[in-house]
């Protein structure tokens, strides 16, 4: 259980980096919280010649929030956005999601883009990136480029990202004022990878109907999976009992989920239908409180 | 694709510099050492247990500029610079500190493997604010496992320490 040999780097300029990946291409791996390259490392499931330790970068330390969203950087950890009340305030769905990751002492350490990079498909992050349509700023030598959160994820730990490439940061687009978001999971203990999640937002348009709405599971297909049968049957109506129960047994008849040691894809089809309906229940709480 | 054999282990070493538990010193560290292993084979401070070494199990916790974190997801070259605390650092001269006395006191220990990555989380979870409820004990507790007590001596020991949590900072 320790890791094999390689090289470690630590370098301070995000040029040196690009130039550093450039220069070993699939040989590296980059090296942020570490909470999930170093049990794979621990296991000799992953033996990278040489590791970019970006933890001495400044320049993509922490996260900023303006008109416009939530700028993350690829130093964010998790539990330093978790605990600022403005992205708390401005995004809940996003800082509900953070508190069910792994737990603090992890969160202490584990980045925001760390997370994503892995693309781990139980994770919390990636599906709620895409319910939040993020837009993630890639950088490589020589060049840089955006990809959508909903074209990043791959595979199952497997992403868009290239040989040479680095994840600098995640754009989040402001939240409209009438747009509301929720995060749900199931997991056998708090702090475990989640055996699905779901990150439901959504808008009330001016006659009381829900609008603009992304419903994205977790922990049920390679990559996080937008339930988009779901979204339309619920877009444009009032999200009554009687629509709640249609889509939820909508989402049970319709879901293929993955199957593993953790859950069947009965089990998981079962409790997704659960979850989607618990979070679009919780939205339409949102709109009365915001009615009141 | 590994190429660990075209590696010098003799090259493969850095110096750092770390302060541990309040003593600032310089080590020859192997790059693929982990904090966990630097601390108990390099330094001699064997108080940090490792049980899952995958970030699991929470035996390791050490503090580590400010915050709990696992040392066993740590690479002993990422300390250059930062300030350790480990479970040695707790009581001073033989004297426990009040987490400490209120886990004796409380059989919050057995066989005591997990015991100072439980006091290192704390620790940090308490200069943080007071740990009052039974459901923030339990929370708190989360992050660590414990395989002999059921947890409930560990949720006593936090629910009697003595009313000086506001109190509480680098003497815990």
């Amino acid at each position: 259980m320790k890791p094999s040999q390689f090289a470690y780097h630590a370098p301070t300029e995000l040029e040196e980096v690009l130039d550093l990946l450039a220069q070993y291409g699939d040989d590296a791996k980059v090296l942020a919280g570490g909470q999930s390259l170093m049990p794979m490392m621990n296991f000799r499931l992953l033996s990278p010649a040489h590791i970019v330790d970006i933890n001495r970068v400044s320049s993509l330390a922490g996260f900023s929030l303006s008109d416009a969203g939530l700028f993350i950087g690829a130093l964010a950890r998790h539990r330093e956005v978790e605990v600022s009340p403005e992205v708390e305030l401005a995004f809940p769905i996003l800082h509900e999601g953070l508190t069910n990751v792994a737990h603090v002492q992890i969160r202490n350490r584990g980045t925001i883009c760390g997370s994503l990079a892995h693309a781990d498909s139980a994770a919390e992050l990636p599906s709620i990136m895409m319910a939040l349509d993020a837009r993630l700023n890639i950088r490589s030598k020589g060049s840089e480029r955006v990809a959508l959160a909903e074209d990043f994820f791959r595979f199952h730990l497997t992403s868009d990202l290239g040989p040479g490439e680095l994840l600098v940061s995640v754009d989040i687009p402001a939240m409209s004022k009438n747009a509301f978001g929720v995060f749900e999971e199931i997991t056998r203990r708090k702090g475990d990878f989640a055996l699905v999640g779901v990150a439901v937002v959504g808008s009330w348009d001016e006659n009381g109907k829900f609008q603009e709405c992304r419903i994205v599971c977790s922990g049920v297909a390679p990559t996080p999976l937008r339930l988009r049968e779901a979204e339309n049957f619920v877009t444009g109506t009032d999200l009554s009992e009687a629509v709640l129960v249609a889509v939820q047994q909508l989402v049970m008849e319709s879901l293929v989920p993955t199957e593993d040691i953790h859950s069947s894809a009965e089990y998981r089809k079962k409790v997704t239908g659960v979850i989607v309906r618990r979070g679009l229940a919780r939205l339409t709480g949102q709109r009365r409180v915001q009615n009141v | 694709m590994s190429k660990e054999t075209e590696l010098d282990p003799v090259e493969a070493k850095m110096w750092i510099s770390v302060t541990i538990n309040g003593a600032k010193n310089a080590y020859l560290v192997e790059h693929r050492m982990t904090l966990a292993d630097f601390l108990r084979k390099v330094v001699g401070l064997s108080g940090t247990h490792l049980g899952c070494e995958h970030g699991s199990c929470g035996a390791c916790t050490v503090i580590m500029n400010g915050k709990a974190v696992r040392s066993c997801l740590l690479l002993g070259v990422q300390a250059d610079g930062a300030s350790i605390e480990t479970v040695e650092g707790l009581a001073q001269d033989g004297a426990l500190t009040s987490l400490q006395e209120a886990f004796h006191v409380n059989h919050a220990l057995q066989c005591g493997y997990c015991t100072s990555g439980f006091l290192m989380s704390l620790v940090a979870q308490l200069r943080d604010g007071p740990i009052e409820t039974e459901a923030e004990a339990r929370e708190a507790l989360s992050g660590n496992i414990c395989r002999c007590t059921g947890y409930t001596g560990m949720v006593k020991a936090l629910l009697n320490l003595p009313a000086s949590n506001g109190q509480i900072g680098e003497g815990l």
